[in-house]
């Protein structure tokens, strides 16, 4: 099997064909500076926020600035503006090749996707300052942004599925599933949790359609799917993808492809009522959602697998290439989190967890570990492609970059394992003589040393985001730092330098 | 690989885009109505409780000014069934109780402590030196200040509009309610006035003059949501059916 072609049958080599069709690319190079410059707002946003939480007088004491309006600014930044960005980018740019075909409604389309987009970004994120929101979490935009963003996203998919429609290869390629899976669910999802009757015609203020126990329930049916299917599904598109073509090895297995497909999709959507474990919510849909928590664990590590093994054969290209080793790490926290994930979703378990930062660590050894990780692989194999470089400016920057973003993780998420089961372990103790121990407001001046470490995991992560910056800059501007390169066998090299 | 024995072969799928998105949306489905479609059919879902009754004018504007600021970012509304979390916060919360919540504001963190039943616990003073500076009343606090709201005017001048609002999508104002939604605002701020009409609308309602302004304030509507939270069901009649089994 040459490198070219894949176990479906579609090919991701852009080089035998090339000659017949002319990709669409504009556009993408918009998207990919628009994730980059995302992402490091929204990781200045959330370490700011971080340190807020160390350093309460970084409030300001004004409106704009307090953590309650702030936090959304946010997780909308990185997830919908950074992931976007990101999943804009990667899904139409490998679209195009897995097709053999340019974009459906051509580059026009696409830029005019990428500026409502943005602009939406740009207003949600205003609007989030000036104290405009639903109350939902993940979901605060309100009814006429939601409008906004549905046009958008429709148009997305127009564009998106007409590319695969129109297809010049036989076989529709395992990453576009994915990127199908997400794009259709996403807009059921944003749709089913938008559903509001606002106030009045020319102000913003809505109230949602459902309340108390069924809006609890249509919230996380879609929040936890905002997980499943924009930060999950589009992103293992992005690995179906990326990390093969990184690799130059095959998909590791066709029929685990499928497998992890149908039930990673079919699963996931059940999952939603394990953050309402206790809660007045019925018992029923309480269990439901345990169940499939737990179930949807093999799904997850069903294509952790397949994004590994597809390393079978070039394991030793992780020792010189930390682009791809940016993608293999990305597939291991995926690992990790999918399995903290549906242990926290066992109901005694969750009776600890639940409330504590061990949540907000868990989200965030996906997101960052993940998210974060697979976008940085795919946007250094992009740009130099976009840009048409032969190279990244430097791969001993990548290197660094790497390194810092992971120590970065690895600070933040055992702070907040430790800190957030000391949280649960503290609101539930009890003294000797049966009253409960701790105060509430004990147990915060206990988080204050990990609020102020999980801060410093998030400065190494923005660090390192800037490192990425820099590289891309100088790579785009076509310069080639002098560096030693990784070359394959390293002790061998050493002893020729010697 | 592409030939299944049994005659059945993804490799169809694979070749027909709108097979794939149907069957897709099939599958990303099911889940959704399962969980969803049966908590507006099913009886049980809300056990029906005495007490519980929509907000008062005022109260609801608070309420606006609570998702306004993103107070559920780090406070819930929800108490487990769990013996520290009852001794903590008070009697586990019921679905009924954030019946009239839309959106609900059960919150998934507890950076602060839950508010569900944080109404009358503290005094309304206690509420608006808390909000101005959190760390004047406990040191250790790190939430951040609110002082701005205080003499901030509450714009008040649509509330009727939003009782209407809130009375489409199922909050049962009467019409009474509504006509008298701007006057019953002016009347929860004010103790020395007429507050027989507005007592008798909105059994409980704490009225006072919150931050001692003339006008009412935004920090004035927040104190009365916060003072009503959880006060609505009486817990010494109340007598589950399932604890009596």
């Amino acid at each position: 099997m040459t490198s070219a072609t894949l176990t479906s049958g579609a090919t991701l080599g852009s080089q035998r064909v090339s000659e017949d069709v002319r990709y669409h690319e504009d556009a993408i190079r918009l998207f990919v500076i628009a994730a980059v410059f995302w992402g490091v707002v929204g990781f200045l946003a959330g370490t700011f926020i971080a340190l807020q939480l160390a350093f309460p007088a970084l409030n300001l004491g004004l409106e704009w600035t307090s953590f309650g309006r702030l936090r959304p600014v946010h997780t909308s930044a990185v997830i919908f503006a950074f992931g976007g960005n990101v999943l804009f980018a990667t899904s139409l740019y490998s679209v195009q090749r897995t097709c053999r075909q340019h974009l459906f409604g051509g580059e026009g389309l696409a830029k005019f996707i990428f500026w409502n987009y943005n602009v939406f970004i740009v207003l949600a994120a205003l609007s989030y300052v000036l104290g405009y929101t639903q109350g939902k979490e993940y979901a605060e935009p309100e009814w006429i942004l939601d409008l906004y963003l549905t046009v958008t996203w429709v148009l997305y998919a127009v564009q998106f599925i007409g590319t695969v429609m129109t297809r010049r290869e036989s076989h529709i390629y395992v990453a576009n599933w994915f990127f199908m899976a997400f794009i259709l669910t996403v807009a059921i999802l944003h749709i089913g949790n938008n559903v509001n009757v606002p106030v009045s015609l020319f102000g913003m203020k809505s109230y949602t359609f459902v309340s108390g126990v069924q809006s609890a329930m249509v919230q996380w049916w879609y929040g936890h799917n905002a997980v499943g299917f924009f930060l999950t599904a589009g992103f293992l598109g992005i690995m179906y993808y990326f990390v093969p073509k990184r690799a130059e090895r095959p998909v590791y297995s066709y029929r685990l492809s499928i497998v992890h497909f149908w039930t990673l999709i079919f699963l996931y959507i059940w999952a939603g009522p394990h953050h309402l474990h206790y809660t007045s919510l019925p018992d029923w849909a309480q269990t439901l959602g345990m169940t499939f928590s737990v179930m949807l664990w093999m799904p997850s590590w069903g294509g952790m697998i397949n994004g590994i093994m597809t390393l079978s054969g070039a394991w030793d290209k992780l020792r010189t290439d930390p682009v791809l080793r940016f993608l293999v790490t990305s597939v291991a926290f995926y690992g990790m989190s999918t399995f903290e994930g549906p242990l926290m979703s066992v109901k005694p378990v969750n009776a600890l967890s639940h409330y504590t930062d061990w949540t907000v660590g868990h989200v965030h050894s996906g997101a960052l570990g993940w998210v974060a990780f697979v976008s940085f692989g795919a946007i250094y194999f992009l740009v130099p492609v976009l840009w048409k470089r032969s190279q990244l400016y430097s791969m001993r920057l990548v290197s660094y970059h790497f390194w810092t973003a992971t120590i970065g993780i690895v600070l933040y998420i055992t702070a907040m394992w430790v800190s957030g089961i000391m949280q649960g372990l503290m609101w539930r103790a009890y003294d000797n003589l049966g009253f409960l121990q701790y105060s509430f407001v004990e147990t915060v001046a206990a988080m204050h040393p990990f609020y102020v470490i999980r801060a410093m995991g998030g400065v190494l992560f923005l660090t390192g985001a800037l490192i990425m910056v820099y590289n891309l800059w100088r790579t785009a501007k076509g310069d080639v730092r002098i560096e030693k390169p990784y070359v394959t066998t390293p002790h061998k090299a050493t002893v020729g330098a010697a | 690989m592409a030939q299944d024995k049994k005659g059945f072969s993804h490799d169809l799928i694979e070749r027909n885009t709108l097979l794939l998105i149907v069957l897709v949306l099939i599958t990303v489905s099911i889940g959704g109505l399962v969980q969803i479609v049966p908590l507006f059919t099913i009886e049980s879902t809300i056990e029906k409780v005495e007490g519980v009754r929509p907000y008062s004018p005022l109260e609801l504007a608070g309420q606006n000014i609570y998702f306004r600021e993103g107070c559920y970012n780090c406070h819930s509304q929800q108490i487990r069934p769990f013996r520290d979390e009852v001794e903590r916060y008070g009697h586990y919360s019921l679905a009924a109780e954030s019946m009239y919540d839309h959106p609900f504001q059960w919150g998934s963190k507890r950076t602060g402590p839950d508010l569900a039943r944080v109404g009358g616990k503290y005094s309304n003073d206690w509420q608006v030196a808390h909000l101005v500076n959190p760390r004047a009343v406990v040191p250790e606090s790190i939430m951040p200040t609110y002082g701005w709201m205080k003499d901030r005017p509450l714009s008040y001048g649509d509330i009727a509009d939003h009782l209407k609002t809130l009375k489409i999508v199922g909050v049962p104002y009467t019409d009474e309610q509504i006509a008298n939604a701007k006057a019953d605002v002016e009347a929860q701020k004010n103790p020395e006035g007429d507050t027989a009409g507005l007592m008798k609308r909105y059994p409980k309602a704490v009225v006072a003059n919150f931050t001692g302004n003339k006008t009412v304030t935004e920090m004035d509507a927040l104190v009365a949501y916060l003072q009503v939270l959880g006060t609505m069901v009486d817990f010494t009649k109340y007598q589950s059916k399932q604890l009596q089994q």
